[in-house]
């Protein structure tokens, strides 16, 4: 190991924004066959580092080293032209175009100025199925394909331009169970085939799985680089968030549940139901309690929320919000103390130009009428409170929200909800993409709101996270609501029987 | 093998026939190759426009300036014909105008990120206005070039005819057909239509692109405009007065998404044939007010706007969602 010499190597790279340090003094190597994880908390750096090496940002100072030969990159094809490919978890390719077009566009095998098709179309074909073990109908247009599968074809086309360098960026937020599985045999494969890959994700259990090295950053400054084999897991974690905190494991559970069914209910939907998005079923919520949405992606989560808030349009069923109430449309929900915090943050939440404050005010000015505005003095210091008690950080309610790291993002959305008072939080996946430390935040702001008589959906991929916060579990499979499970009923084991389909039809 | 993607081009292609048909069951005389042939001889200008047109939707941008640029080049041409100018300079010299006006507009588009519809609002304007700077008159053309090429009929096996200009329109056809599917500027408007963002990352030549997408839009406008020349034989700033609308409105019903990614040339031409098969129709009607034409391609082009959006929400045909805010 100690032989081998890093086919990348980064050294005292230093990048600043303007207001932020971005990355000081960080180092970063990486070796031709292996699979090294960068991790660390929101703000540390990693996609900083990322948009270094991919070409997107350039660096004040440092260099870098590709086989021993110092590169300067000066934008994304630069970054391609030298081997380095990067697949991001969005995936970055034309859903219009067929999969081997999205292969080989701008290297299309060409003859007297023609488009070879068939030849393109046979390649396409052929690097799929040797090198990612895929058999699909590659003159398809992309779009018909799942997420994951395109994201094999975006790493297909990383590899077709002959990439030294792999970057993958949080490539299994969106997947499930499987789809993880068949990217990792993948990466396995790439590996033992000499690439390198650099691999970044919030999922600790992947990076064990998979990582042989794995290099931490904190607040822009490398931390260390460690044999993943020699990192415990707790370590790893105390490491990122920098203290010598067990702060999952201390979370207490979830206490005085059996308290909560005292409470009146809150919200009762009764075999409500959408056709195309999710079948009838039926949902009570008590105040002050916290319910758990578990499934696998697809199964119908986000589409019963959206029900319940009003965003979509229910064609069966009733729903009743305290006394009579109704949520018709997101207005008449928002009227009857429904807040909804969407999963998808960068579309449907945050606005990328205002600052942190203007975005932490805006539900609680649109409830009072845009005739009655708030005082400046007003907003900067609710902003204050919410920076203070959320931990938002940078502590500055006149940054640029777009310049906050996911985690912060999301607890500025929490901040806007929580300002205007709702008696019910549905929380769409507020967790993804974030790292341990803003999770736990996060959930501990979750059941301290649920002791104040905040009724909590609350709805993640995460199983154990959803065990941990909730005080009963819906569980959802296939667009159907199949099992409710509370108090000792709640264990991984049984969510998982139950999304799997073991337990009841 | 029938696809998704194609359904739309299908229907255009049917509505066409069956307007063809139900005309030939209605009025004596419908049913015949020339009146077919006819559809083309009044409507090459437009197909030649359309089809730049088609590249500039499927690449997500729009191109209101073409109609402008048709009655400039006509002004240009007759003004230079009038002062003793040769076709063989004033046609290659409008074309070259219309390329470079078209990729002005283009570079602005992209390097300033304007949108399309104001830069090419701006360069209708502009065109419209240099017209009446030439003259507010119509000027006529009488060089025997023209006149020729206006006039001769280019007899096809059974006797009937088409003019120059159709074999203008076509050729252009053909060969923005072999540009869209066999070439890279041809995939990358595709691209570039289908996410743009995408396409900067995928290492596309997105700038070259761009500008050239508009730069064909502006040479097929003057293309269109030496043609209309022939057809008209007169320079006039009033010349081509919305015609830019009827081109997006043949692009629209030929199946092309406005948003940009999906389209097809063919569907563009069917989309001009039906513009043409409407005007015949009434025509052949006799009594109805040539505002009917509008009247229709109006209803048409709401049901195929409502086609599309039907198509387009069933099926994933929207971009992905990015799932996530900003990481790190």
């Amino acid at each position: 190991m100690e032989e081998r010499r890093p086919i990348l190597q980064m050294r005292h790279i230093h990048k600043q924004f303007p207001g932020v340090k971005a990355l000081s003094d960080v180092q970063f190597r990486l070796f031709p066959g292996e699979v090294h994880a960068l991790m660390g908390e929101n703000g540390a750096g990693k996609s900083t580092l990322i948009k270094v090496l991919t070409g997107v940002y350039s660096i004040d100072r440092g260099e870098v080293e590709l086989e021993q030969k110092r590169i300067v990159i000066q934008g994304p094809q630069d970054a391609q032209a030298a081997g380095i490919s990067t697949v991001y978890q969005e995936v970055n390719l034309c859903p219009n175009l067929s999969v081997a077009e999205n292969i080989f566009i701008g290297r299309e095998p060409m003859r007297f100025g023609r488009i070879q098709w068939k030849k393109l179309n046979a390649a396409a074909a052929k690097l799929l199925e040797e090198r990612m073990h895929l058999k699909i109908d590659v003159t398809q247009p992309l779009h018909v394909y799942p997420i994951a599968i395109q994201q094999l074809v975006a790493i297909a086309r990383a590899l077709n331009i002959s990439a030294k360098v792999l970057i993958l960026d949080e490539p299994t937020s969106s997947l499930d169970r499987g789809e993880v599985r068949q990217l990792f045999d993948v990466m396995n494969k790439l590996k033992s085939e000499g690439l390198a890959i650099l691999f970044v994700t919030h999922f600790l259990n992947q990076v064990y799985e998979i990582s042989d090295r794995i290099t931490i950053l904190r607040g822009g400054e490398f931390v260390g680089e460690y044999a993943a084999s020699a990192l415990p897991r707790i370590e790893l974690v105390s490491k990122m968030i920098g203290k010598e905190l067990k702060l999952l494991e201390e979370l207490p559970k979830q206490p005085a549940a059996a308290e909560k069914k005292e409470s009146g209910i809150l919200m009762e939907a009764k075999s409500l139901g959408k056709r195309g998005a999710i079948e009838p079923f039926d949902l009570s919520i008590r105040q002050g309690e916290i319910v758990g949405l578990a499934g696998l992606l697809g199964s119908g989560r986000t589409e019963a929320a959206r029900l319940l808030f009003g965003a979509d349009a229910p064609d069966q069923g009733s729903l009743v919000i305290g006394r009579g109430g109704s949520a018709q449309t997101p207005r008449r929900a928002i009227d009857n103390g429904i807040a909804f915090c969407s999963e998808d943050r960068k579309g449907e939440g945050i606005i990328d130009d205002l600052t942190i404050r203007e975005n932490i005010v805006l539900a609680l000015q649109a409830s009072q009428g845009w005739f009655r505005s708030i005082s400046r003095k007003r907003q900067t210091e609710i902003a204050g409170q919410f920076i203070e008690a959320l931990n938002i950080n940078p502590p500055n309610p006149d940054q640029l929200i777009k310049n906050l790291s996911g985690g912060n993002q999301q607890k500025v959305l929490l901040a806007r909800w929580l300002l205007t008072d709702p008696k019910l939080l549905i929380l769409d996946e507020p967790t993804r993409g974030i790292d341990i430390g803003a999770k736990a935040e996060i959930q501990k702001l979750v059941m301290s709101l649920s002791q104040k008589g905040v009724s909590v959906l609350f709805i993640s991929s995460e199983l154990e996270e959803v065990l941990r916060v909730s005080d009963r579990i819906v569980v959802l499979r296939d667009r159907r609501k199949v099992k409710e499970l509370q108090g000792d009923e709640m264990s991984e084991q049984s969510v998982m029987k139950a999304i799997a389909g073991g337990g009841e039809g | 093998m029938l696809k998704r993607q194609h359904m739309p081009i299908f229907v255009t292609i049917a509505l066409f026939a069956f307007m063809f048909i139900a005309g030939s069951f209605r009025y004596t005389g419908f049913f015949s190759a020339q009146v077919l042939l006819n559809l083309f001889i009044d409507n090459a200008f437009l197909l030649i426009v359309a089809i730049g047109m088609t590249f500039v939707i499927i690449s997500g941008g729009i191109d209101l300036s073409v109609g402008s640029v048709i009655a400039l080049t006509t002004m240009i041409s007759s003004t230079l014909l009038q002062d003793g100018w040769s076709p063989v300079f004033v046609i290659p010299l409008v074309l070259l105008l219309g390329l470079l006006f078209g990729g002005a507009m283009g570079a602005i588009i992209h390097y300033f990120k304007i949108q399309p519809f104001i830069v090419t609002l701006a360069g209708m304007f502009l065109a419209r206005g240099l017209c009446y700077v030439i003259s507010t008159n119509t000027i006529t053309i009488n060089h025997a070039f023209y006149t020729a090429v206006a006039q001769t009929k280019v007899t096809l096996p059974g006797g009937n005819f088409v003019s120059i200009s159709v074999l203008i329109a076509l050729l252009v056809f053909a060969a923005a057909f072999y540009m869209a599917h066999y070439t890279r500027f041809g995939r990358n408007t595709y691209a570039l239509g289908g996410n743009e963002q995408s396409s900067v990352l995928m290492g596309l030549p997105v700038a070259r692109t761009k500008i050239g997408v508009y730069m064909f839009s502006g040479f097929c406008s003057a293309l269109a405009g030496v043609v209309f020349t022939f057809y008209m034989l007169s320079g006039y700033g009033l010349h081509a007065i919305g015609m830019e609308l009827d081109a997006i409105a043949a692009v629209v019903i030929g199946g092309t998404l406005l948003t940009g990614g999906f389209g097809y040339l063919a569907g563009t031409l069917f989309g001009v044939l039906i513009q043409g098969v409407i005007q015949t129709i009434i025509s052949f009607e006799g009594t109805l007010s040539s505002w009917w034409t509008r009247i229709v391609i109006g209803l048409l082009l709401f049901f195929f706007i409502l086609l599309q959006k039907l198509f387009s929400s069933r099926g994933p045909l929207q971009r992905n969602i990015a799932l996530d805010g900003k990481k790190d």
